[in-house]
């Protein structure tokens, strides 16, 4: 057996966002790292859509870019249409999309790895982890080279026992036209791990000039373009529009006659799929009331005429795909040049993870991305930050690094996966937030630029502009508080064509700019004295906290309970078998999740107020002992 | 969250005269000011004052107590505890609950005071096993009682609002997380007609409980017989096992006798027919229109028969008569040779309980009254089809549920956009789901993704 030349303190497993993310911030915080992916030109490939952000999702960008992570500004580059979502929404779930060029996307990815100096990149399929005793420390590859790590991440996305499936057909595959990682996955399933099974689809790419673009509504990007990354200032490439497209009753006859030819449908397809992001054969098959459905018609860059069909995810043969596009006004003359697809892939449950996404059973083994169950790049990228930042905490014998569900998006997602495990394909939802008033997109930084700052990910010249742009918000705060508006003829009439009341006495800026009606820019008019200059950031910071005031505070309270049992820790060893009067139930929950906090032991499914009682008591007789 | 005020009812319920609800923790020497007639926070430590405790809503006088005060760190607790001790028995101590529950104190869990002693460190560890037994055996007991006050009516109402509200927030969330999806969305005018709605239901549920408006006035329960079976008796043996909280109510006229009495913590009230049919001057006819009358009324009916004699064809008109009710066939005077068909009576009200007693040598009403017990915690008893909310956790749950309703319906009105409504539905939800025990974020998105065509 051939052993390399050189031992890194980080190695990860795959170039995907997970991969990338993960390799740059073990890099960056001074880790000797190598990236080993099974195709080099394939780095921050956009597998299935040509976008990032959207709900849920551009609050985790938003998160990775105030740690130091890369996809915020990689986007913010190589994007080719921005839009908000939610603008008439408040704050907390205003979000913006963007549309990638995917080739961009990907060189642009690309460079920065190359440009990295402790970061080196390697082409290669790994097939082997090396485990002694229990943990992890290195890798051997297909071409049998082995390559020493003090810790491994994991990305691998799709790839492990990857299965292609379109109508009757079926081979292995990581993704359309590249190999699956078998021996990995067997590999994975001889060092203990359990491995489940997920399934996904992705719709077909068509050729743009055999679109009849005239007769689809056409949809622009916002102007000014919203940027993803606090650090970009203005984005000035020319947009690209999408297109609307709608299904008739001529497709959905076209699908229903040929249901038995998905593997979707038969159940051919193992695992769960992704129930927010269905196949049009199910969506015509639970839905028959609908008359039609959305299709989105997304340019896949610059340079290319191709068009990606979203809302037309399928498992369906490549001629079926044909004859139901083709049904669809302004696509009747449609080729496709990549048939969708539906993909079967081994993931690791992740219940068999730490917090930290290290591993509970093999120590310095890390796992981030779609190989935990998530979908989305967004996910993946969050979780290959985190990933990459533990690991070298790790090797440095440092504490993890572990964000709350109070404090980010990130860590909802990470306490969800960890904590409850997953069926389907884990996405990020609004919803899922407990705090939502306070997780925004626009405080990210301010909720988590100080983490990135002390792991060297960001500049203190990133770092001080941001405590200058909140310590500017309290300031303007603090004096619309005090200074009034005074009852002249002036501020009434301005207040009356705002479409507000006239104040009867004088009253603070503050107050006024609670109503509904009033901007901060509409007090400038009203303040006589006001000459400052306020960054348009500053004045939506004052805005948003003065306007919900109340509503926030009230979150923040509940944060407050929140926190109190998020600090009581369990300690790692602590042995749950011993606790008389928990239920056997409980027992396991707890002995096979080993909750790192009272708070996460109270989440698991199953674990009943009463076993929480018994563990604070317990906990504290330890304290004793 | 030794940060919480907590109070509870520390005396087991039922049981004597007196009893004791205690608070502790940083407000309580707060939430006392508000309800108490003298100003407690001013008071020394350790000191024990006579008053009134008084509903600050309605200034009603609820009970007169002794209040005493222990200032932390030398309580129980180790924090500032109040200990108030009414005599009212069980409907007053309920009620002086319910005001501290309402002036800001969160119902402790079961042992929950131990174990504030024991994290406080005021126990040492030899006594920490003890308290992992009280804890577990309250725990259990108060699972069994709740699951036994949860009766199949409140349960499937709660549930039933339950599901409104998730799908109200599927709604809410589809709109605010697939903002580009072609979904139907619903308008605030309809969305704030069904809150109001929901929150309507959850004041009626509440109004059944109001001040245990149940507690207060009793389960209805009439003795029913024929003469000289020993319906008096009974009732005296039962009052003599019970002391009476309320001696016959002044007005009432003589033939029909009213008492109180209270087994094991519920109140009931009797309404003894024995005058009826004895009474001189009232012909057959129109005691049986009154027997029939009283009959309609009752929540629980006991259907006194005599053992020592044979069914008669006034013993068969009465059991057709009571059929329908709630019944608890009581047959007396075991203590003389038995000669009564017990299995025809068996065959006529087969899915009756039938108990043995003698009312004169006292034998059997112990398990009388745990007929009596159980039949009601069934949710066999509920008084005049309104539903019956007795659990004061539940109450509170449902108050909680309440105050989120009503701010979410202020929201709507406001036109706040979705994530504020939801804020305060979402509440709502967590409210409600401590009655069912259900969780709310996954409950959420599976009726999402059951509603709406989402996939973009």
């Amino acid at each position: 057996m051939r052993k390399l030349e050189k031992e890194y303190d980080i190695i990860v497993i795959g170039g995907g966002h997970a991969g990338c993310e993960a390799s740059l911030a073990s890099a960056r915080m001074g880790a000797r790292a190598l990236l080993i992916t099974s195709n080099l030109d394939n780095i921050a490939h956009m597998s299935c859509n040509p976008a990032i952000g959207g709900l849920g999702k551009s609050h985790l960008v938003r998160e990775i870019d105030a740690l130091g992570g890369e996809m915020a500004k990689n986007i913010d580059k190589t994007g080719i249409q921005f839009r908000m979502l939610n603008t008439k929404k408040g704050p907390a779930v205003q979000a913006p999309r963007v549309q990638a060029d995917r080739r961009d996307y990907r060189i642009s990815m690309r460079r920065v790895l190359e440009k990295e100096k402790n970061l080196d990149i390697k082409q290669d399929l790994v097939k082997e982890i090396i485990v002694k005793g229990k943990k992890a420390t290195g890798i051997k590859t297909q071409t049998g080279i082995e390559y020493k790590g003090k810790a491994i991440i994991l990305a691998t996305g799709t790839f492990l026992r990857g299965l292609i499936l379109m109508g009757k057909v079926s081979f292995p595959a990581g993704r359309m036209g590249e190999f699956p990682a078998d021996r990995l996955s067997d590999s994975l399933k001889k060092i203990g791990l359990k491995i489940e099974r997920l399934n996904t689809c992705t719709p077909p790419r068509i050729e743009g000039k055999t679109v009849n673009f005239s007769k689809l509504i056409k949809q622009p990007g916002d102007t000014p373009p919203p940027p993803l990354s606090f650090s970009t200032k203005e984005i000035k490439t020319k947009q690209i529009p999408c297109y609307l497209a709608f299904t008739n009753d001529a497709t959905h006859k076209v699908i229903k006659k040929n249901l038995r030819d998905s593997p979707l449908i038969t159940g051919e397809a193992k695992g769960l799929p992704p129930r927010y992001c269905p196949s049009i054969e199910e969506k015509i098959a639970r839905f028959p009331e609908k008359k039609r459905h959305q299709i989105f018609i997304e340019p896949e860059g610059r340079d290319t005429t191709e068009y990606y069909v979203n809302g037309f995810f399928t498992g369906f043969s490549e001629e079926i795909q044909l004859e139901a596009l083709r049904t669809m006004k302004g696509l009747e003359k449609v080729k496709i040049a990549k048939p969708g697809y539906a993909i079967e892939y081994d993931f690791v449950s992740p219940t068999q993870l730490k917090p930290s996404l290290e591993t509970k059973r093999i120590e310095n083994l890390f796992l981030a991305g779609q190989i935990n169950g998530t979908s989305g790049y967004e996910e993946a990228a969050s979780q290959g930050l985190m990933a990459g930042i533990n690991a070298v905490l790790k090797i440095q014998e440092e504490e993890p690094f572990i964000l709350d569900r109070s404090e980010a998006y990130i860590g909802v997602l990470i306490d969800d996966l960890v904590t409850k495990g997953t069926k389907e394909p884990y996405r990020m939802f609004t919803s899922r937030a407990e705090y939502r008033l306070i997780l925004r997109c626009d405080n990210a930084d301010q909720r988590l630029i100080r983490y990135g700052h002390r792991f060297g990910l960001i500049s203190d010249e990133d770092y001080e502009r941001c405590q200058r742009k909140y310590t500017q918000i309290e300031e303007e705060i603090k004096r619309l508080k005090k200074s009034r508006a005074r009852t002249t003829k002036r501020v009434n009439n301005l207040l009356k064509k705002l479409g507000t009341d006239p104040i009867k006495e004088d009253t603070p800026l503050a107050q006024i700019l609670k109503r509904p009606e009033v901007r901060y820019r509409d007090l400038v008019k009203i303040d006589d004295e006001d000459e400052r200059k306020i960054s348009s950031e500053v004045a939506q910071g004052v805005e948003i906290a003065l306007k919900y005031e109340g509503y926030i505070k009230r979150e923040l309270d509940q944060v407050e309970r929140f926190k109190r049992l998020e600090k009581k820790k369990i300690p790692s060893d602590f042995d749950y078998s011993r606790l008389e009067g928990l239920r056997i139930e409980s027992k396991e929950k707890l002995s096979s999740i080993r909750p790192i906090s009272i708070g996460q032991a109270s989440r698991i499914s199953g674990v009943n107020p009463s076993d929480i009682s018994l563990l604070l008591i317990y906990l504290k007789r330890r304290e004793f002992e | 969250m030794l940060v919480d005020t907590i109070a509870a009812i520390s005396t087991p319920i039922g049981e004597g005269g007196l009893g004791i609800v205690r608070i502790s923790g940083p407000r309580a020497f707060s939430i006392a000011d508000k309800i108490f007639s003298k100003k407690v926070s001013r008071l020394p430590s350790h000191t024990v004052h006579h008053g009134y405790i008084i509903d600050p809503r309605s200034k009603e006088r609820i009970d007169e107590v002794m209040l005493s005060i222990f200032k932390k760190p030398k309580s129980f607790t180790a924090e500032n505890m109040i200990e108030i001790t009414g005599h009212g028995g069980i409907v007053p101590l309920k009620r002086i609950l319910e005001v501290i529950l309402f002036t800001g104190a969160r119902l402790a869990e079961p042992g929950e005071f131990t174990k504030r002693a024991f994290l406080n460190e005021r126990i040492d560890l030899a006594q920490a096993e003890a308290v992992v037994d009280i804890i577990r055996a309250k725990t259990e007991m108060g699972l069994k009682v709740a699951l036994h006050q949860l009766d199949g009516e409140l349960s499937s109402r709660v549930e039933g609002l339950r599901r409104e509200l998730i799908h109200l927030s599927a709604y809410l969330e589809a709109a605010i997380d697939f903002p580009e999806e072609d979904i139907e969305r619903l308008e605030s005018p309809q969305m704030l007609l069904r809150a109001r709605k929901v929150l309507r239901e959850i004041k009626e549920l509440l109004k059944g409980a109001e001040g245990g408006k149940v507690l207060r006035e009793g389960i209805k329960t009439v003795i029913i017989g024929r003469p000289n079976v020993g319906k008096s008796s009974l009732l005296n043996a039962l009052l003599k096992e019970k002391r009476a909280i309320v001696t016959p109510i002044p007005g009432t006229t003589r033939d029909i006798i009213e008492e109180i009495i209270n087994v094991k913590g519920i109140p009931l009230k009797i309404i003894d027919t024995a005058g009826l049919t004895t009474a001189a001057g009232i012909v057959e006819k129109e005691s049986i229109a009154r027997t029939r009358r009283s009959l309609k009324a009752a929540d629980l009916v006991l259907l006194v028969m005599d053992a020592a004699t044979r069914l008669s064809k006034e013993d068969h008109r009465i059991m057709e008569d009571v059929r329908d009710k709630k019944v608890i066939v009581v047959i007396n005077k075991t203590d003389l040779p038995e000669v009564i068909e017990v299995n025809e009576i068996r065959k006529i009200l087969h899915d009756k309980r039938i108990i043995k007693v003698s009312a004169t040598k006292k034998t059997g009403l112990g398990r009388l009254e745990k007929f009596v017990i159980d039949l009601i915690f069934e949710g066999g008893v509920a008084p005049s089809d309104r539903t019956l909310v007795t659990n004061i956790r539940h109450k509170d749950a449902l108050e909680r549920t309440k105050k989120s309703l009503k701010n979410m319906v202020e929201s709507i009105k406001k036109n706040m956009s979705a994530e504020f409504i939801s804020l305060d539905l979402k509440a709502a939800l967590d409210s409600l789901g401590e009655i069912t025990g259900k969780t709310v974020t996954e409950d959420i998105l599976d009726e999402i993704f059951s509603q709406f065509c989402i996939g973009k």
